[in-house]
């Protein structure tokens, strides 16, 4: 769902890449975008002020000019903070020893609370719990017949009363669990507006008498700016617990995740993806911050490499990686194309373990230079079988290539080392996904 | 962490009112459009969920408007605010002949979105007006959805045609057609079951049941209205278009407009694909539906 934003985020930092040194100007350039893809993705305006703002004070001075590039910088900067808004990791629900447990769901009409209780029935039940869900809607018409439905068709019982008295009901939930040995009880509400006093008071009414265990904000995914006043009075009224994100299954960037967070400092305790019961899904916030950042730098090296690589060397490559061939004559072109990608220190950090795997060897521009010359002394038959390199065919070519004959035995070294990490690369990524950077 | 957090509520203590006010403020100070201002008027635009193209093109053409009349606070915000309501007005078209009845409207959306919940009010408005309404309960998918709409056609005093959860929607409609025409109606209003614009499956399902029902007239459906939720964000114009193109689109109906959100969504749908916006829904009783005025609309978007 983020991967959109992950799209944009990648070209803006694309371009910045190319630019090497990093000024003041060309970051407010690349925030403008970064502000622009966050407003298209609904995170609340206020919060995308302060999120830039808050970058942009780390990446210009101090912090940023280390050894890494500029863009690397700006983008491991983002990401910090991405990952600080949205918390660091997946909160359980919080369910003790209280007998029934109570889970309360809340939020707008047509949030999807309903839905959500036969998840989190089901997903109780997984673990364990034996759950009974309870209807406190009583106002929307066949909202009770609804989760009787949802209910029957998940195999949980369903406590619901032709009384209108929300807050009887929820005694006599309680009440009816404790005596049928049910150790959860959810909770479904009506869907409320914020600003609708009674109904909000309504809803301290029940969350009091509970005592409820965990309280859940359900929001609607697709929500846009509104989601702060919302999510903001909802949370000074009930104190809910946590937070639950729906109808992510769609397109909706989520931009009501950072929004609700930034907000309310509560969790996103799960994220709904469909019309199922199954259809549930926990929320991680370190998984979606990465998301929107880019799957790890091998994407963009790759991406950088395919620009600058014309299609045709860029589809012999591919069928050579494919067979695992990958002769001198490759790594000559290889070179070549590198030469245009940028400078190599560059191209080397963005390839996640590279320069651990390349230790103590020459990957500056001098060492590019020399390796050319090398590879062009050599004979085509020797490029394409490089394992026929006897001493007297190496010191030949240090000859040839005005070197000495330790280079000459370095570049084959790096050339086995290369034809291993492309192994890897092309393996899917692995490394990539567990360091999304490297360094 | 908290530091982060804090920082960001601190930043959002910050009230709308405040930026509309802080708009006034800055006009008075001074009398030409200032960056700050034009600043201020895009943070108004952007925090009704008008999206950050529409906003930045409408500041645009502001910015380009002769400004020599300029010179109180309230002319830039007018102007601004006239600008806004021709461009809502300029989709709206003459209304066409009624069709032979029965007249047939379809109601589709998103998940959630209030479908339901206007073909009540709507039909209770037409049966007021002693139309003779029938109902087709389409949603056969959604969890008592079909109670749902029983109970609206029993308030609105139209009549229904419904089958079970799991049928076939697209042979509900037929049978509601069949009903309309056989038991002269004038109008039958189509409840759909919400589905997301992405779902291609549900997608062919929408437009398997329009063509079942143009099959048996013509022309029909006459109207179909995309409801789109005010609390929508920019995924609404996303929909708008998904929607277009799967059904011909005739109008949209904006919902939950009683809450706080604005849904300014509806301008950058307007703007894109021309498509009016017919009603308004302010609340969950059946007479909470209002014709959509485009004035009333854009003084929300400034209060
Ligand atoms: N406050 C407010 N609530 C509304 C409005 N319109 C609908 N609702 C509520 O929103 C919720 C969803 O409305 P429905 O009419 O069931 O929406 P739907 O699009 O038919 O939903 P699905 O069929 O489940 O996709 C219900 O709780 C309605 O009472 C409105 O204008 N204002
Ligand atoms: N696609 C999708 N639809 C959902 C999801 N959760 C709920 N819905 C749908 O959204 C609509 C409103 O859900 P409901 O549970 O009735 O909302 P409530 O009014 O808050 O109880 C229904 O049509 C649900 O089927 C989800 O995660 N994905
Ligand atoms: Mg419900
Ligand atoms: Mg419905």
């Amino acid at each position: 769902m983020f991967q959109e934003i992950t799209d944009k985020l990648d070209a803006v930092f694309r371009r910045l890449r190319g630019q090497g040194k990093l000024t003041e100007s060309n970051i407010a350039d690349a925030l403008r975008d970064v502000r622009r893809v966050l407003l298209e993705a609904d995170v609340n305006y206020k919060v995308v002020k302060q999120f830039i703002a808050d970058v942009q004070a780390k990446a210009v001075g101090r912090e940023v000019l280390k050894s890494i590039t500029p863009g690397q910088m700006v983008i491991k900067i983002i990401f910090d903070e991405l990952l600080h808004l949205l918390g660091e990791s997946h909160v359980p629900l919080k369910l003790g020893h209280s007998f029934p447990n109570t889970v309360l769901l809340a939020g707008l009409q047509g949030s999807g609370k309903t839905t959500l209780a036969g998840k989190l029935a089901v997903f109780l039940r997984q673990r364990g719990n034996s759950p009974l869900l309870v209807a406190a809607d009583v106002y929307r018409p066949a909202a009770i017949q609804q989760l009787q439905v949802v209910g029957s068709s998940i195999g949980i019982p369903v406590f619901a009363q032709v009384e209108s008295d929300v807050i009887k009901i929820c005694q006599e939930a309680l009440d009816y669990a404790r005596k049928n040995m049910f150790d959860t009880i959810i909770v479904d509400t009506a869907g409320r507006l914020h600003v609708d006093e009674a109904m909000m008071d309504e809803l301290i009414a029940i969350k009091t008498l509970l005592q409820a265990n965990e309280v859940l904000f359900v929001a609607d995914g697709m929500t846009g700016q509104d989601a702060v006043n919302t999510a903001k009075i909802f949370n000074d009224k009930i104190d809910f617990d946590g937070v639950v994100l729906t109808k992510m299954d769609g397109d909706a960037r989520g931009g009501a995740a950072l929004s609700i967070r930034a907000v309310t400092g509560k969790p996103i305790k799960f994220i709904g993806v469909g019309e199922k019961s199954d259809q549930l899904e926990p929320f991680y916030p370190d998984r979606i911050a990465s998301r929107i950042l880019g799957k790890g730098d091998v994407v963009s090296l790759v991406e950088r490499a395919q620009s600058a690589v014309d299609a045709e060397t860029a589809h012999k490559m591919q069928q050579k990686f494919k067979q695992r061939e990958f002769s001198l004559e490759d790594f000559f072109d290889q070179l070549q194309q590198i030469k245009k990608m940028g400078p190599l220190q560059d191209l080397m950090g963005m390839i996640p373990g590279a320069n651990k795997m390349l230790k103590g060897m020459q990957v500056d521009d001098r060492g590019l230079i020399q390796a050319e010359a090398i590879i062009k002394s050599m004979t085509p038959q020797e490029r394409r079988s490089p394992q026929i390199l006897n001493g007297s065919r190496r010191k030949r070519i240090a000859l040839g290539s005005g070197t000495r004959i330790q280079d000459v035995n370095r570049l084959l070294e790096q050339y086995k080392v290369l034809q291993k990490m492309m192994k890897q690369m092309k393996q899917g990524g692995g490394l990539a996904r567990k360091m999304p950077f490297g360094w | 962490m908290l530091s982060v957090l804090s920082k960001l509520q601190k930043g959002l203590a910050k009230t709308r009112s405040d930026l509309v006010g802080g708009i006034a403020r800055t006009l008075t100070r001074s009398p030409k459009i200032d960056e700050a201002a034009l600043e201020e008027l895009e943070e108004v635009l952007l925090s009704s969920d008008v999206g950050f193209e529409t906003a930045e093109e409408l500041i645009e053409q502001l910015r380009s408007k002769d400004r020599s009349g300029l010179t109180t606070t309230d002319s830039v915000v007018e102007i601004f605010k006239a600008h806004l309501i021709e461009l809502l007005d300029s989709t709206v078209q003459p209304p066409r002949p009624l069709p032979v009845p029965p007249q047939v409207i379809s109601i589709i959306g998103v998940n959630g979105s209030g479908k339901t919940t206007i073909i009540g009010k709507l039909a209770y408005r037409l049966t007021r007006e002693k139309k003779k309404v029938l109902l087709a309960a389409a949603d056969t998918f959604r969890a008592g959805a079909i109670d749902q709409l029983a109970v609206w056609a029993k308030r609105a005093e139209a009549d229904l045609v419904s089958s079970i959860t799991g049928s076939d929607p697209a042979a509900v409609a037929f049978d509601a057609v069949r009903a309309a025409k056989n038991r002269q109606h004038d109008i039958l209003i189509i409840d759909t079951a919400g589905r997301l614009h992405t779902k291609t499956n549900l997608m062919e399902e929408l437009k398997k049941i329009h063509r079942v029902i143009q099959r048996e007239i013509a022309d029909a459906p006459h109207e179909v209205y995309l409801v789109i939720d005010a609390t929508t964000g920019q995924n609404g114009l996303t929909q708008a278009r998904q929607f277009a193109e799967a059904a011909q689109v005739t109008g949209i109906i904006l919902t939950k407009l009683d809450g706080t959100a604005k849904g300014g969504i509806v301008l950058a749908i307007t703007r894109e694909l021309g498509l009016p916006i017919r009603y308004v829904g302010v609340g969950e009783t059946i007479d909470d539906l209002e014709l959509f005025d485009a004035s009333q609309f854009v003084e929300a978007l400034f209060r």
